[in-house]
């Protein structure tokens, strides 16, 4: 179920001395923009980033070992274009598909990564996505380490048809037995994350995190509008919007990403908290 | 039922017309007989061939058996269940405790849940058009969980152009919704043999496909998105829904070969509506033998076979 594509391109970070703010309209000096994670320092709009980006953003330097980055999409439908497309993609990106995961250290905390890039057809889930995803979740369980993904993507990729459907039951169903083993899994949603995406493993975490003003949603705005009839009020479909109705637990600005993540971690997962349990009672007690 | 003729099948309503006539004249029995020949052979012809796009016009067919009429004809107990317990009721997704009767003495008892739409204007509305909300989801899994408390096996039925896609529907979790009922029917300890009966539209569809078993009647559909959405997507063009129909590869013919689906369960020629006895006929048999193969695995060998199911679905290589 993917949503109305909007250009692809629109709010990918171009090339450039300046940049002007997708938001507010600000010009912005690139340097200083990606000193700051690139947040506009005007509106604090937070700008599309690539999955190399947070990898930097949130791991510790060099910790970052990356698994199955080799794995590339097959072609079952003979789907009209798509090779094209996805050789594009693979071009503009230089990744083989749009999620990469592997192991890494947050604060020195050993966890499962993994993160999709929207530059990559949209962040389209077909076979490798949702393998990737799957195998992820596997390698957290199998390693016994959280899990943390973030999530981008317009949905599933219907160039691949029924396969890239499937990868929801696929994706889900391994988080299934992640959560019987109790391992914790965070999941970032950033802007967008939509479809087919939003209603399988972004969905599931124990912890759903966004990025303030992300697009969030199961259908695409224009789709909805087309069924009311009607513009949709402003600021539908956003993070804080979820937040509100009960489908996020924390809006959390890029700057703080990495401490919260850290802080999850070490409460949540219990190998970090067995010097804790060690403690008697007279622990407890205040001096 | 008469009536409702598909563009596809006008040169079969010519001939019916021409039977109609004659029928009320005496005296033109023979001519009569070579025409009811002559029809016979006409469908055979033309439903042996259908594009992918005029399986799609079967499966949303006005006259298609719904859930209930599957039900009705299938069952010989069945209490209906309503709610989610947490905020409403959604008419467009049905489900309870049902009995199937096996022979005079035997009979299965099992829950049973589907997607309804809605044949006349007041009962389309009041069915969503077969859309669910998240309510209707959470009122499934809520039911199905109840067949796991009770060793119950669970049939899903399917036909839904899709999750609704409104506000409401938004504000209430609809990602949400699927997405829990993806992960927990994975793990249920019960046999869940799903059946796609119309239109299996995509995620919306997929929130109540997780089974030991899918399986899909000849005529029906099952997509990632809508042949219009695709086209209006891909070719920014609606009117190319027949193409998009045809690269999507929907057909249970197709989705057979890719291995997705277990098995197709025949229609009646014309489609399930010619006949809508005969169809659930059919479909009592596929649940019968679809609960019977599944009958001797254990809970666990149950969640492993359904689990692994899923996770063969993809294609790709390690370059
Ligand atoms: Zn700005």
């Amino acid at each position: 179920m993917p949503t109305n594509g909007k250009p692809e391109s629109k709010m990918e970070i171009p090339g450039g001395l300046w940049l002007r703010c997708d938001s507010c309209g600000e010009i912005l000096y690139r340097k200083t923009l990606e000193q700051n994670l690139f947040i506009c320092s005007r509106c604090s709009y937070h700008f599309r980033i690539s999955a190399k980006k947070y990898i930097e953003i949130v791991l510790d330097p060099n910790s970052f070992e990356e698994y199955d980055q080799n794995l590339v999409a097959g072609n079952p439908l003979e789907f009209p274009n798509y090779a094209d497309k996805f050789g594009e993609a693979q071009k503009k990106t230089g990744y083989q598909e749009g999620f990469i995961y592997g192991r890494g250290m947050v604060n020195k905390q050993p966890i499962i990564f993994g993160v999709m890039d929207f530059a990559f057809m949209g962040g389209s889930m077909g076979s490798v996505v949702g393998e990737k995803v799957a195998r992820s979740i596997r390698k957290a369980r199998f390693e016994k380490i959280p899990l943390i993904i973030f999530a981008t993507s317009g949905g599933a990729r219907m160039q691949e048809g029924i396969f890239s459907l499937m990868q929801m039951a696929k994706t889900s169903a391994e988080l299934a037995l992640l959560a019987q083993d109790q391992i914790p899994y965070i999941v970032i949603v950033t802007n967008p994350t939509m479809a087919g995406v939003m209603a399988s493993y972004a969905s599931l975490g124990d912890i759903i995190i966004s990025e303030p003003k992300a697009l969030l949603g199961f259908a695409g705005a224009r789709v909805i509008e087309g069924t009311i009839g009607e513009k949709l009020p402003d600021g539908f479909q956003t993070a804080e919007f979820l937040q509100k109705h009960g489908f996020i637990d924390v809006v959390v600005p890029r700057k703080f990403l990495k401490q919260t993540l850290s802080n999850i971690i070490e409460i949540t997962w219990s190998k970090n908290r067995q010097a804790e349990e060690k403690l008697d009672a007279s622990a407890y007690e205040v001096q | 039922m008469p009536g409702n003729y598909l563009d596809f099948e006008r040169p079969i309503q010519e001939v019916q017309k021409k039977i109609d006539e004659l029928t009320s004249i005496p005296g033109y029995e023979s001519e009569i007989n070579k025409l009811k020949v002559q029809i016979e052979k006409l469908k055979t012809k033309i439903y042996s061939d259908l594009t992918p796009w005029q399986k799609v016009l079967l499966a949303r067919h006005p006259n298609r058996p719904y859930t209930l009429d599957y039900i009705d004809l299938i069952t010989g107990e069945f209490v209906e269940l309503a709610g989610d317990r947490a905020f409403g009721d959604d008419k467009a997704i049905v489900g309870g405790l049902a009995k199937i009767n096996i022979n005079e003495e035997k009979s299965l008892s099992l829950v049973i849940i589907g997607t309804q739409k809605g044949r006349e204007t007041k009962e389309k509305i009041l069915r969503n058009f077969g859309m669910p909300h998240p309510e209707g989801y959470r009122k499934a899994l809520r039911l199905m969980k109840m067949a796991e408390k009770f060793n119950l096996p669970i049939v899903t039925l399917v036909d839904t152009p899709g999750a609704y896609p409104g506000v409401g529907a938004e504000e209430r979790g609809q990602a949400e919704a699927i997405a829990r009922n993806l992960r927990e029917m994975a793990v249920l300890k019960v046999p869940i043999v799903v059946i796609i009966t119309g239109e299996g539209g995509s995620g919306g569809a997929l929130a109540l496909a997780v089974g030991n078993r899918v399986l899909m009647m000849e005529y029906a559909v099952y997509s990632v998105i809508s042949p219009e959405g695709c086209a209006s997507i891909l070719w920014r063009d609606s009117e190319k829904a027949e193409q998009a129909a045809a690269a999507l590869k929907i057909t249970s013919k197709d989705l057979h070969q890719f291995g997705i689906i277990d098995e197709i369960i025949p229609e009646p020629l014309g489609g399930a509506h010619q006949d809508p006895k005969l169809a659930a006929q059919y479909i009592k048999q596929a649940i019968f033998k679809s609960l019977g193969e599944l009958k001797s695995m254990t809970s666990d060998e149950l969640i492993e076979q359904r689990i692994e199911k899923f996770q063969s679905f993809g294609i790709f290589s390690n370059q």
